[in-house]
């Protein structure tokens, strides 16, 4: 009990050295960027990608825009969406920055939305994928893609390709099911049928007893969604209940081919056939150009998270550059509508009704280019919109 | 047949668990020290494990005896260093001790080799599914069970007819008679704990195939480790054994039969265990 | 000295330690000072606060009656998702009410549960915690139509705070209402740890044997001290929900009760400041080492933790409190000395 109360004063002496707020002078001259990405955590590697490809497009860039210098904030949520509010809240309420970006899981990007409402700062969304989030505030812009954007495609391919039974299996979160309603729709609509549906937690160590169900099921192809990240796992232990040599095809969203991962994953992956919105063999200058870039700065490809950082920060460039300088939410959101432009992955513009991107979708197969594995992109749908949306 | 290769599945997965967490067993049961960075010497050993194929092209299986070396040169070092001064302290300063270790760890590992999944190259000979009367083995789940199994019957002889056995089991019944007897038990203590972190470290190489291997293994798995030494008892290695496999059963079978309720099954047996025997399946019912 | 009844003797030791010390009173100034000088900060001190709450209902019983438990954000987590759906379905609109409602919830799980965790040692009381925690984890997961799944319960909109103050951007109101929360929880635990009934406790923790042996009824104690404990969590759980609005999946994870016994065991146990202290000191250290390095934050912290263990805490508060010990003690002799004896 001594100690105990004696202890007070030391608590007293630590909250006031600690507590004492961090001046930052407000300059009028600097645009803030506070860049909320998980650092840690199992999403970690998402975080690093957004964090990366900012760096790497402000070293290209230049850190100055239309006579003001940006300034980013970064700062680890954790992929815990408290976390990201509280962050949230105190960029803006402390570090005044003009735009909050990056957000690596939906939650997180949904705890944010009444903030960025509220206080009327841009909401730059880099990986989230849930068709909702840009529903949830007029200040949200989306830089990545949704899951119905892909699955959707994927889902009427499938269709057209002789693709006849086909089990599903999706992790249990919002991105999962909207990839798994997607699909389903335009895939039955096409005459395929849903033979079993397995959905896994997302917290998962072992997918051996669900490929086991699924399996059992013997359908002709697997449409297969998992976080960016698992997908290599799954890959192995796909190869090994030696369902690569059933004649079982993996189709889905791009997510399980992430580039970051794919070339580790084994021969295993190889013929796989995905919808997606980028890959690292994207037959263009320009991409061939970033991703060297940033294979040099960083020793290894960039992923689609990558590639949403470098598309979010270019947003919030080209919007300051047209309001001028003024950094006011408003306007960089009206400045961002619309907006239009080639990125690594392609064509991209942002659908002013909706703030969500619109961009081609590309139907890929995993082939080995050069002794390494790549999504090669065989087939593209143009202008793809958000059809989570465009339905209502 | 699905049956039988669910069974077979959960003994492979089972067996692993136990590899990993029977040096947790000895630390915690016979040493009794709450040691939660038990999974950052299996993360070591995944991880030498890992840079010795990838990079250094060595055969996954020469790489494996190094993993084992690897994390018992870690742990016999910090055994050395840190854990001996902390055996005398209460359960929550080693708790808190320990946590700092996984702490440190995890983003030492995240600074040095980067925080995606890291793979192994597989020979082509541990690859794929063998068709065994209908019933699909996979190979490498296979080699999992004929090493853990030998494995498993080693450390049975090693403790129960070795010198070094009865010198552990003499020092950890009572440390006080069997330094008497002239037994050096902090040099026994250091040699199990090392011998432990090892077999850690063999075990994180062989899970990095199965349960994916990442700087976020050390806090992923701990809670699994746990169940197995409680659930188990930790008077024994038997015990810790046989409620690996029932728990790699009851996972991968609750996944199979019950996918929405898969986690579910796992606690709830845990807790009816625990509840009917709190010393474990196979502990001893009188505290030392 | 007139023979007493024992009930009345017990009741005169305790009440006799149960003096407020000054540092005390220190304290709680320091406390409501932090919260008017440092307007900005509202957000992280009321997490801390929080934080402080949550950790003082695991010292109630760890420190306490010496129950650990792994699984404490089992009650944070039920706390929590009771205040969510409160709100969510408008069917208890007031935060106070709400909050006094979700507490109860807690408590009574804290009573069901209690029967599984006071059998078994220590080790057992660990694991059968925590599995109740993920049990009510995998539970919240499996019925997302309900809870919302991983993706947490959404669209929480809070009504003012006794009809009057509503809860800003700033978490200005969201700071002074865990405060007075805080306060009051802490006044009534102080209360009853000062009790008889909190003595009987610490018999208990240090031998239950003897305890039982002089009358005390070790396992009703036991269960009672756990529901109140539970009740305390869940109202820290409230608590979250209504400040964060939020309330997903890791309200029950097992980090959240790990980081718990860490804010603890850093703070001290067995004097209810130390899961306040803690809750500063721990939160402090992971504010600064993440403003400092947003991806390796986890190794600071780590080492932070390593080497508290090694120097050993006592000899560590020795150092921290060497100063204020010899100001006090200038005071007390600069007293002795103006006044003769005290």
């Amino acid at each position: 009990m001594r100690i105990g109360r004696r202890t007070l004063l030391q608590a007293a002496c630590v909250a006031l050295a600690g507590a004492a707020p961090i001046a930052v002078a407000h300059a009028e001259d600097t645009v803030k960027i506070g860049l909320i990405v998980p650092m840690t955590s199992g999403q970690a590697s998402t975080g690093k990608q957004i964090d990366n490809a900012v760096k790497l497009y402000m070293k290209q860039h230049g850190d100055t825009v239309a006579g003001k210098k940006i300034e980013v904030i970064l700062k680890d949520d954790a992929a815990v969406p408290d976390n990201t509010k509280r962050l949230a809240q105190e960029l803006i309420v402390n570090d005044k920055v003009n735009v909050i970006a990056g957000f690596g899981i939906t939650p997180a990007a949904l705890a944010a939305a009444p903030l960025a409402t509220q206080a009327k700062v841009p909401e730059v969304v880099m990986a989230a994928g849930t068709s909702i989030i840009t529903e949830r505030s007029p200040y949200i812009v989306r830089t990545s893609f949704t899951l119905p954007q892909s699955s959707t495609v994927i889902g009427d391919w499938a269709a057209k390709n002789g693709i006849k039974k086909v089990v599903t299996l999706t992790s249990d979160y919002a991105p999962g099911n909207d990839a798994l309603k997607a699909f389903k729709e335009h895939f039955i609509a096409g005459g395929g049928q849903i033979v079993e549906e397995v959905k896994v937690p997302l917290a998962n160590p072992d997918f051996a007893p669900f490929l086991q169900r699924a399996k059992d099921a013997k359908p002709d192809a697997m449409f297969v969604f998992v976080p960016a990240g698992q997908g290599g796992n799954f890959m192995k232990q796909f190869a090994e209940r030696g369902l690569d040599k059933s004649g079982i095809k993996v189709i889905g969203p791009g997510d399980v081919m992430d580039d970051d991962l794919l070339n580790s994953m084994g021969d295993a992956a190889i013929g796989v056939v995905t919808a997606h919105i980028y890959s690292a063999a994207h037959p263009s200058e320009l991409n061939k150009q970033f991703v060297e870039a940033y294979k040099k700065d960083y020793g290894q490809r960039p992923g689609f998270m990558a590639v949403g950082g470098y598309d979010g920060i270019h947003l919030i460039y080209e919007a300051l550059k047209k309001t001028g300088g003024k950094a006011d939410g408003d306007s960089l959101i009206a400045a961002m509508k619309g907006m239009a432009w080639e990125s690594p992955r392609g064509p991209i513009s942002i659908d002013p009704e909706t703030r969500d991107i619109v961009q081609n979708v590309y139907i890929r197969k995993v082939e080995k280019v050069d002794g390494e594995l790549y999504n090669v992109e065989f087939d593209k749908v143009d202008a793809v919109k958000d059809p989570g949306k465009t339905k209502k | 047949m699905t049956l039988l290769t669910i069974l077979f599945d959960g003994v492979a997965y089972g067996m692993l668990l136990f590899v990993l967490a029977c040096g947790l067993a000895v630390t915690l049961g016979l040493m009794n020290f709450v040691n939660l960075a038990h999974g950052a010497f299996a993360m070591a050993g995944g991880y030498v494990c890992a840079v010795l194929v990838n990079q250094a092209g060595w055969p996954f299986l020469a790489a494996l005896p190094l993993a084992f070396l690897a994390s018992a040169v870690i742990g016999a070092v910090l055994e050395r260093l840190l854990y001996r001064h902390l055996y005398a302290r209460s359960h929550l300063d080693q708790v808190l001790f320990s946590v700092g270790l996984v702490f440190m760890s995890v983003a030492a590992v995240d600074y040095i080799m980067g925080s995606s999944r890291v793979f192994m190259q597989l020979p082509e000979a541990l690859q794929g599914q063998i068709d065994l009367f209908g019933v699909g083995i996979g190979r490498y789940r296979l080699m999992i069970i004929v090493i853990c199994g030998l494995l498993t019957v080693g450390l049975q002889l090693t403790l129960a007819k070795t010198r070094f056995g009865s010198r552990l089991r003499a020092a950890v019944d009572d440390p006080r008679v069997a330094s008497g007897l002239g037994i050096n038990v902090p040099q026994v203590f250091a040699l199990t704990f090392a011998f432990g972190c090892g077999l850690a470290g063999f075990g994180g190489a062989l899970s990095a195939e199965i349960l994916g291997l990442d700087p976020y293994f050390p806090l992923k798995f701990m809670i699994y480790f746990l169940i197995v030494v409680t659930v188990g008892g930790s008077s024994s290695i038997t015990g810790p054994f046989l409620a690996s496999l029932l728990l790699g059963i009851g996972d991968v079978a609750g996944k199979y039969y019950l996918p929405k309720l898969g986690p579910f099954v796992i606690y709830t047996i845990m807790i009816v265990i625990l509840i009917w025997r709190p010393n474990g399946l196979f502990g001893r019912t009188a505290a030392r | 000295m007139t023979m007493s009844t024992p009930p009345e003797i017990v009741g005169f030791h305790a009440r006799r330690t149960a003096r407020w010390h000054w540092a005390e009173f220190a304290f709680w100034t320091v406390l409501i000072g932090c919260g008017l000088l440092f307007p900005s900060r509202y957000l992280i001190m009321t997490e801390i606060v929080r934080l402080g709450l949550f950790a003082l209902s695991l010292d109630l019983i760890l420190g306490y009656a010496g129950i650990v438990s792994l699984g404490h954000a089992a009650f944070f987590g039920v706390g929590a998702y009771s205040a969510g759906l409160l709100a969510l379905h408008g069917i208890v609109g007031e935060p106070v009410l709400a909050l006094l409602v979700a507490g109860l919830a807690a408590a009574v799980l804290g009573f069901a549960t209690s029967f599984l965790v006071i059998r078994g040692v220590d080790l057992t009381r660990l694991m059968v915690t925590l599995g109740i925690a993920l049990l009510l984890e995998a539970l919240a997961e499996r019925f997302s139509d309900i809870t919302g799944g991983t993706d947490g319960l959404q669209g929480i909109v809070m009504q003012p705070l006794l009809g009057l103050f509503e809860f800003d951007i700033f978490g200005k109101v969201g700071f002074w209402y865990t405060v007075a929360v805080l306060f009051v929880l802490f006044l009534l635990a102080r209360r009853v740890v000062h009790s008889p009934f909190g003595l009987s406790l610490r018999a208990i923790r240090n031998n239950p044997l003897r305890a039982s042996a002089v009358g005390i009824p070790v396992n009703a104690r036991l269960v009672a001290i756990y529901t109140f404990a539970a009740f305390y969590a869940g109202i820290a759980g409230a608590l979250f929900t209504q400040t964060t609005q939020l309330a997903s999946l890791d309200v029950f994870s097992f980090e959240r009760s790990a980081d718990l016994i860490l804010v603890l065991v850093l703070g001290g146990t067995g004097y209810l400041y130390g899961g306040l202290i803690g809750a500063l000191v721990f939160k402090l250290l992971q504010e600064t080492f993440s403003i400092l390095t947003p991806q390796y934050w986890l190794f600071w912290i780590g080492l932070v933790l390593v080497v508290i263990v090694m120097i050993g805490r006592e000899r560590l508060h020795r150092w921290v409190l060497f100063l204020p010990r010899s100001i006090a003690r200038a005071v007390r002799s600069g007293k002795t000395a103006a006044g003769g004896a005290e």
